[in-house]
């Protein structure tokens, strides 16, 4: 297999973990595939492509992720929902001895226990993904969003 | 003579006792109510936000917004005078603007080329002294507009506009108070406190559509009985709880109002964290970068300052983190929301950084306000399920006034008692005279 293949199968495989992590509920699994001086951002795309720094969730550490896993958990209360995250094909950007850049286009569906199926969240990911003894991690994760007007709220990562 | 509210005057709800304390679920589920809030609150005698001047820097910058449900285009004109008209076509009702924001010289509607300055006046209307054709008797003019057409009598409906602090405020009422009159004195002191002078730089935009009345909003931050209950990490890092130095303050008509508290009682537990499931003695964060709060000159005490000004927008300070709240309402179950995050000019880099990291605790997603909309939405369809009903108010008391703690509902007691004396008022208003119409 070429390096190439051997690259996107690789990214590939990670984000079916990632979307059978957030999609099942298991945010400590979700944790650990960030490695650990990880950055997770929440952006919408207009602050993003105007240069604005804010983002609806903005993470620099895997800690902070463990606080937000607690916070789904414990502390933040919502309307239950399902999500199921749809992932494109990787767009490889960067392929540099153990690292990889990409950009994915997402799509996420919310299903409310009494309701229909709706497009959530639609986007796509920006992403930094590096080797490590574990398999490969994201080091950075930037999830640059379409839908601007957020149906409510969101409590589950992208 | 039909009112102002013609065609329909709606039925108003029935108060099930003297003053305010039980507000009926039907002033959150009747759609002619809406339109009569709409009529009396956004657009005549109030002043309604539409944004920050550090959003609109330059000449020609501009930013499409809205006052209530009406769309309308904030821009920076040559001179640097700011301007606000409303996006609907003189000549056919077109909202030709559509982008959120942009530098323009001149807005033109596509549809049939009507052009407007930056002040909102109509500057060109294609064709208006017809279209010139020879003919074999020689040339004519076919068509235009007719001979007494006035353009000055056709520009965009404008709005009056008022500035303090960087922040821009409007109104269709040409009629309406002076601005500072509007806060009053109390809540302009705390307007002063945030927006001092300094220049603001944005730090970005939050939107969030919530399926509940627009009021639900402003109850909401009136309310400082649920934070320290509903929000783990206020209740837990003694961010907000009921036991913390607080006042609550309102201007004279109890339409505005000041939520101020000072941190303390971190991790406390006693009266008021018993037997709350929300709080969480042992609850470490993993990363404590979260809540790395620096006191700022410019609080002069207080770490939070929450500010509803009626009806339009929110004030937050919430430590270092600082935005406005735009209240944008949409029929009379769902509004959107608007938060815009900024800082001031004289920020060093960590204090930016700051900022942005405590922003996580708000906003849609945000640790401590993602729950209030999902509170929101679902007391709406506790209200839509059966609107002969009544919520209660009365907590610290079945009056209205200033206190020195945070343990009452006082704020939204005060809040009605200012909607009654608007909506239930007979209309003298005659069609004609109505704000933002033009002949």
């Amino acid at each position: 297999m070429s390096a190439r293949a051997e690259h996107l199968l690789g990214l590939v495989q990670l984000h079916a973990e990632y979307a059978a992590a957030v999609d099942g509920a298991d945010w400590d699994r979700w944790c650990e595939l960030f490695t650990d001086d990880c950055v997770y951002r929440l952006v919408p795309r207009e602050n993003h492509e105007r240069g604005f720094p804010l983002a609806t969730l903005a993470f620099t550490s895997k800690g902070m992720l463990k606080d937000r896993a607690y916070a789904i958990r414990e502390t933040l209360f919502h309307d239950p929902y399902y999500q199921r995250h749809v992932i494109g094909l990787p767009r490889l950007l960067a392929e540099e001895p153990g690292l990889l850049r990409a950009e994915t286009n997402y799509a996420v569906f919310r299903t409310k226990l009494n309701g229909a199926s709706t497009v959530f969240n639609v986007g796509r990911y920006l992403d930094t993904v590096v080797a490590t003894d574990a398999g490969l991690r994201f080091a950075e994760k930037i999830v640059v969003y379409d839908s601007e007007m957020i149906p409510n709220s969101i409590i589950y990562p992208v | 003579m039909p009112t102002a509210d013609a065609p329909s005057s709606p039925v108003l709800p029935a108060w099930p006792a003297e003053g305010t304390h039980r507000i009926p679920f039907a002033v959150y589920t009747q759609e002619d109510l809406h339109r009569r809030e709409l009529e009396r609150f956004f657009y005549r005698g109030h002043w309604c936000y539409v944004g920050l001047e550090a959003e609109v820097p330059n000449p020609g910058d501009f930013k499409r917004t809205v006052v209530g449900e009406r769309s309308v285009i904030l821009t920076r004109d040559a001179d640097g005078r700011l301007h606000v008209f409303e996006n609907v076509c003189a000549h056919r009702g077109m909202q030709f603007c559509r982008e959120r924001h942009g530098n323009r010289k001149e807005f033109v509607c596509p549809y049939h080329q009507w052009s407007y300055t930056l002040a909102g006046d109509l500057q060109g209307v294609p064709f208006r002294r017809g279209v010139r054709v020879m003919t074999p008797e020689g040339p004519r003019v076919n068509g235009g507009m007719p001979a007494d057409f006035d353009p000055k009598q056709h520009g965009l409906t404008r709005l009056k506009v008022a500035t303090r602090g960087g922040v821009i405020f409007a109104s269709f009422d040409p009629d309406v108070e002076p601005f500072e009159d509007y806060l009053g004195p109390t809540i302009l002191g705390w307007f002063d406190r945030l927006f001092n002078g300094r220049k603001l730089r944005i730090l970005g935009y939050n939107r969030q559509r919530i399926p509940g009345n627009w009021k639900l909003m402003q109850e909401n931050i009136k309310d400082p009985y649920h934070p320290g209950l509903l929000h783990t990490w206020f209740v837990t890092f003694g961010l907000w709880r009921a036991d913390n130095e607080a006042r609550l303050q309102m201007d004279a008509k109890h339409r505005h109002a000041a939520m101020i508290s000072t941190r303390g009682n971190a991790k406390a537990a006693n009266e008021v964290s018993q037997g709350v499931t929300s709080f969480k003695a042992d609850m470490q964060l993993n990363d404590a970068s979260f809540l790395d709060i620096v006191p700022e000159p410019w609080w002069g005490g207080p770490t939070a300052v929450m500010t509803t000004i009626f009806p339009s927008v929110i004030l937050q300070q919430q430590v270092n983190s600082v935005s406005t709240r735009h209240i944008q309402p949409d029929g009379h179950g769902a509004f959107n929301f608007e938060w815009t995050h900024f800082g001031f000019e004289d920020d060093d880099e960590a204090m930016t950084a700051r900022r942005l990291k405590q922003a996580n605790l708000f906003g849609p997603a945000g640790f401590v306000s993602a729950d209030d909309g999902e509170v929101i939405e679902l007391s709406q369809a506790g209200f839509e399920s059966k609107p002969q009903h009544r919520a209660l108010a009365e907590l610290g008391g079945r009056e209205v006034g200033e206190t020195p703690h945070m343990v009452t509902e006082t704020l939204i007691r005060g809040m009605y008692r200012y909607w009654r004396e608007v909506m239930e008022a007979p209309d003298a208003v005659a069609p004609s005279a109505r704000p933002g119409d033009a002949a």
